[in-house]
């Protein structure tokens, strides 16, 4: 299984979410993760997909069925290309007093942020790639951890060339 | 000009050329019927939902239009699926109207109310929700562009019930804009030249062709190109017609209940030309053995149907009606004599299929379903359309139904949906009053859209309908006996069904054959005017032959008699 990060430009409409994931389930890809969000373009949509496929043949299956959807403007895989890939990760951690110290150390060697302290637990923000979000969990598992919300990765291709132009 | 969503819809249907539309009405489309009333906008109203889609789905299947359905909310909406689902799998152009709950009312679980676009959304190559009066003539235009445009196939516009009473200053737009379909498919020439290439050094090529020739309306290309060839053709259960039975080297369907002939011609050939088909799992056989001494050339509109099952070492992405022109154009001028070069293989491929013919020993007094589909063959000619269900019959009327025309059999290929026929030659005979139409049904798939011989009664419909009856759901019932120790769990139609009686009870004529000799009577049947059923009582346990069982290769084939 090899993961691979689509970045998907669609319609602004309502039901294109409804298209994709309905896609997705019906031709029974893996999927990682998914997100959406708004873009420089007001009608344009961006959707970020993490895909799981045994092979090339099966990552080419999940492009051109993404394609075909009439909502979908273009599909570029960006693990292909020269690109950065970033996810934004929150973790709340049991923490007194006592552990606090030793919670910043490791915050701060990753490069997070304690954005929320109370007695009882801190929330640490950090951004990254997934194989560092990866070492973070690892390091903090030591730790109580309460929960965890990931955003899953997005990503831009490097250099002045735009998805919509590739 | 000032009119309400109702009359727009209609409008803008009229403006797409639509001669006819299927359909029910119900408490959301009150407005739209009382339109359509006042407009006096053809309509035939079916007996059930699911009569209405197959219906339409028939009339676009003979006539490469776009078919048009109305259905209320909820339960309405909810028996199109199984007709939308078999349209998609057989790319048939469908734009599907149904009423949703009003605006305030979506997602209250609302009386009636049913989540059309999520049920769809699967089963549809688009879907609209339509919320707002002023986007009523634009989702018309887009829907219909999607629906015949490319790889066709239903579209659906859900339209809240408020929408068709609201007002709106109707202009019908000129140009479709959608960003992420252009609805155009380009061929690339150097994907053409390659595969000519590839001609040049084959030794025993085949074209194998598929439903996607019927939609794309390139049967003469292709004939030319097989012509100028002269190697042997197969064709898929969609494609039958676009070769005529008739011609030199043309060996019948190929797949699970295909020709000896065909299936033989696939495993041993060394390049295979796929036309506008899609290597389904009824075709291929033991999918990693098919075809396996043999280079894949696969021309094809739809890019996802690529690789999807069968690898392609060429392919040639794009519009058959761009690619094959193309393709003949550069045969012609390569300076080789194909013909010269194919036609020992040929005809080699010929006298291997001659080997094991397909057709039933004499059944003494019986009718076999080969006597009564040749008779009807022999009687109504050339200018016929032949529907079937889904069954036995099916098969056999693919094996034995002289098919001339593309559009000219009409089946559920890839969903397999017993109920599909009799709606669907009714959907054929209106948008084809110029040829005969004959449904092959069983004393299965008959029952399960029975109630529309009101429709061809009520519309003077003249379809003639042929029921295979065996008491017995044939085609579980020879797996049964193959593979479940003849345990006819659940398959006996033991009490009797009076078709004659049910046929007459909703004003369509009936008629029973039950021996060889009754056959006399078909020609008179069939030449009466108006729509006909005749109940033909075949034997109870007549296998349809030849046969791959389930993961074997398509050259495994059980044969009539093990000979």
């Amino acid at each position: 299984m090899r993961t691979y990060l689509l970045a998907v430009l669609v319609n602004n409409t309502p039901g294109v979410l409804t298209h994709v994931s309905g896609l997705i389930s019906r031709r029974a890809f893996n999927i990682e993760s998914i997100s959406a969000g708004y873009t420089e373009d007001e009608n344009v949509t961006r959707i970020n997909i993490e895909v799981s496929v045994e092979s090339e043949n099966e990552l080419d299956q999940v492009v051109s069925q993404l394609s075909k959807l009439i909502d979908i403007i273009k599909v570029v895989n960006l693990s292909k290309a020269p690109s950065i890939e970033r996810e934004l990760v929150m973790i709340k951690v049991r923490a007194t007093k006592k552990e606090r110290a030793d919670l910043v150390n490791v915050v701060n060697v990753f490069r997070g942020n304690i954005v929320d302290i109370t007695s009882e637990n801190v929330v640490i923000e950090i951004t990254g790639t997934k194989r560092k979000i990866d070492a973070i969990t690892e390091v903090l598992a030591e730790y109580d951890i309460v929960e965890i919300a990931r955003t899953g990765a997005i990503g831009l291709s490097r250099g002045p060339v735009p998805v919509k132009a590739m | 000009m000032l009119m309400n969503g109702a009359k727009a819809l209609l409008e803008s249907l009229k403006a797409e050329g639509v001669e006819v539309a299927f359909g029910y009405p119900g408490g959301v489309v009150l407005r739209l019927y009382d339109e359509i009333y006042k407009m006096k906008f053809p309509h035939i109203l079916t007996g059930h939902e699911q009569g209405a889609v197959h219906a339409a789905d028939g009339y676009a299947r003979a006539s490469g239009k776009v078919g048009v359905v109305f259905a209320t909310s909820g339960p309405g909406a909810a028996n199109l699926i199984t007709g939308i689902a078999t349209a998609n799998m057989d790319s048939a152009p469908l734009v599907c109207i149904t009423g949703q709950v009003a605006n305030p009312a979506i997602g209250k679980d609302s009386f009636q109310e049913v989540d059309v676009c999520g049920i769809t959304t699967p089963i549809t190559k688009h879907n609209y929700l339509v919320k707002n009066v002023n986007d009523i003539p634009r989702v018309v235009k887009e829907a219909f562009f999607i629906a015949r445009t490319g790889r066709q196939a239903p579209v659906v516009i859900d339209v809240a019930a408020d929408v068709f009473s609201a007002e709106i200053d109707f202009n019908y737009p000129e140009i479709v804009k959608l960003p992420g379909y252009s609805g155009k498919y380009p061929v690339k020439a150097e994907e053409v030249e390659a595969v000519v290439e590839a001609v040049k050094a084959a030794e025993r090529p085949l074209i194998f062709f598929g439903g996607g020739v019927v939609s794309s309306d390139t049967a003469k290309e292709l004939r030319e190109i097989t012509e100028i060839l002269g190697v042997p053709t197969a064709s898929t259960l969609m494609g039958l017609g676009s070769i005529p039975y008739d011609t030199k080297g043309y060996l019948g369907f190929a797949g699970m209940h295909g020709a000896y002939g065909a299936n033989m011609a696939i495993q041993n050939a060394d390049l295979l030309l796929c036309v506008g088909m899609r290597f389904s799992d009824r075709v291929t056989g033991r999918v990693a053995e098919f075809a396996p001494k043999a280079k894949i050339a696969h021309f094809e509109i739809d890019l996802a149907e690529v690789n999807k099952n069968v690898a392609a070492d060429l392919k040639v992405l794009g519009d058959l009606k761009e690619s094959l022109p193309l393709f003949l154009d550069k045969l012609k001028k390569a300076g080789v004599d194909f013909k010269a070069k194919f036609t020992p293989w040929r005809d080699d491929a010929v006298k291997k299929g001659e080997e094991h013919p397909l057709g039933f020993a004499d059944s003494g007094d019986n009718i076999t379903p080969e006597d009564i589909i040749e008779k009807v063959e022999e009687i109504l000619g050339e200018n016929t359309i032949a529907v079937t269900d889904v069954g036995q019959h099916q098969m056999w009327a693919a094996q034995f139904y002289k098919v001339r025309e593309p559009r000219g059999f009409l089946t559920s290929g890839g969903l397999g949906t017993m109920g599909f026929g009799l709606p669907a030659a009714i959907g054929a005979k209106l948008a084809r009053p110029d040829k005969n139409v004959v449904l092959f049904t069983g004393d299965g798939s008959i029952m399960m859209n029975c109630q529309e011989f009101v429709t061809a009664a009520e519309n003077n419909i003249d379809v003639k309908v042929i029921i295979f009856h065996n008491s017995l759901l044939g085609m579980v019932g020879q797996w049964q006996r193959l593979f479940y120790e003849h345990h006819y769990s659940a398959s006996e139609l033991s009490y009797k069904r009076d078709f004659v009686k049910i046929a007459e009870a909703m004003g369509v004529k009936g008629a029973r054959l039950e021996t060889k000799q009754d056959l006399n009577k078909l020609e008179g049947l069939l030449n009466e005017k108006g729509a006909m059923v005749i109940d033909v009582i075949i034997p109870k346990e007549a296998d349809v032959l030849p046969m791959v069982p389930g993961g074997k290769r398509l050259d495994e084939m059980v044969l009539r008699n093990n000979n």
